[in-house]
């Protein structure tokens, strides 16, 4: 698996942010069961409690849901809400920092405009 | 299940106090790390907590009952310590065979499983290992015995650092097999902020710390920036400790930020590691200047 922990955010909220990532990347697709708490703590030593506030916080949100006996499996529509929800973020995390920083380095919005469109066409 | 707790636990040596006033509610099921510096009173307090030592004044209590040394529960409560209580000349094979006869009952499928995962050949005398595999070999009898309170003074002290990934597997792994509290002492603080649930940091004495891991992170900043603008911003917080490079200037925190104040561009707000924490959360007044 794939964490890189951080001191910025607690690390309940770390594990339920990884194994979204995993659910939007489609390591772990739709149906698909995702790696149990047992798993996840003792592969990288974290308390059990910890992981499981992580896990049940994806399951507050609907990305992942518990089937008695067998586990935690990624739900049908998991990936959208994902996408939705980050398009929404896009905005607020990435949009208007870019923008700021840009205005610090003095760049007028045509300028901007056209990076913006530069970089697009090229990818 | 019952919380373990202390009321007013006071402990001296002579007329020298060591303990003062403790008043702990430590709850089932829950894996805690109690850290300080050397000499801080760790080791006594768990030495109390287990009935292998009494209290100057104040009480132990656990199931509403205060505990006095008679009563207290032999099969609840069991202490891992750097005191060798085994027989040296014994063999792993015969300490193990003797505290299954004290405790009643013995996970002797982890205890294999550990002995073989360590390669500690059960037919050894204690006597024939070393520093570090007579920790191991005593942190595998404290995982195995059946006690609801474990209490773990130093279970990795000279061990190697594979050793100690592998230790606090099996620390999980006993924990998920039957869920009880387990209590940690240990200086390597880095390396158990993620096992552990809460924290008790002890210093001078008594206890200045007694939180979920999760709530001491989220209290513990750094702010850096110009010097007026940090102290103006800081104002009334707990400051923990500052210093100057020149004109970034650093203060370190122990609070939650005030939602009412606004944060300056020209500030920068990072959360501190736990070790950091600790740090600066214990160090002397003279220890600063080095």
């Amino acid at each position: 698996m794939f964490f890189e922990f951080d001191n910025e955010t607690p690390l309940y909220r770390q594990i339920a942010e990884q194994i979204e990532e995993g659910i939007f990347t489609g390591v772990f697709p739709a149906e698909s069961q995702v790696p149990s708490t047992t798993e996840i703590s003792r592969q990288f030593n974290i308390n059990p409690a910890t992981v499981l506030k992580g896990m049940n916080q994806l399951v507050e949100n609907g990305l992942i849901e518990k089937k008695r006996g067998r586990g935690m499996f990624v739900t049908k529509m998991a990936q959208d809400q994902i996408t939705t929800k980050r398009q929404a973020e896009f905005n607020d995390h990435y949009v208007e920092t870019f923008i700021k920083e840009a205005q610090k380095l003095k760049l007028t919005k045509a300028e901007l405009i056209a990076l913006i469109e530069r970089s697009y066409d090229n990818e | 299940m019952s919380n373990l707790e202390t009321k007013h636990l006071t402990k001296k040596f002579g007329n020298q106090v060591v303990l003062d006033d403790l008043n702990l509610n430590l709850k089932p099921n829950t894996i805690y790390a109690l850290l300080g510096r050397n000499g801080a009173g760790k080791s006594t307090l768990l030495s109390i907590l287990a009935n292998h030592i009494f209290a100057s004044s104040g009480s132990v209590v656990w199931q509403d009952k205060e505990l006095t040394g008679r009563d207290h529960p032999v099969q609840e409560f069991y202490l891992m310590s750097e005191h060798n209580l085994f027989n040296k000349s014994d063999s792993l094979k015969n300490i193990i065979k003797k505290t299954t006869l004290l405790q009643g009952t013995f996970d002797q499928t982890l205890a294999d499983e550990m002995l073989l995962a360590f390669k500690l050949d059960p037919k050894k005398k204690v006597s024939q290992l070393s520093t570090g595999y007579r920790t191991i070999f005593k942190t595998i009898v404290a995982l195995s015995v059946p006690a609801e309170y474990v209490f773990l003074d130093e279970p990795i002290l000279g061990l190697d650092a594979n050793h100690r990934v592998m230790l606090y597997r099996y620390i999980l792994k006993a924990y998920e097999n039957r869920a009880r509290t387990i209590v940690l002492s240990t200086h390597l603080v880095e390396e158990i902020a993620n096992l552990v649930a809460h924290i008790l940091i002890l210093k001078d004495v008594k206890i200045i710390v007694d939180s979920d891991v999760e709530d001491l992170l989220a209290k513990s900043y750094q702010i850096s920036g110009p010097k007026e603008e940090v102290q103006l911003y800081c104002q009334g917080l707990q400051i923990l400790d500052d210093e100057q490079i020149g004109t970034l200037y650093t203060c370190y925190i122990y609070a939650d930020l005030p939602a009412n104040r606004i944060i300056p561009d020209s500030i920068v707000i990072k959360h501190s590691d736990l070790q950091d924490s600790f740090i600066k959360l214990t160090e002397e007044e003279r220890e600063l200047n080095v």
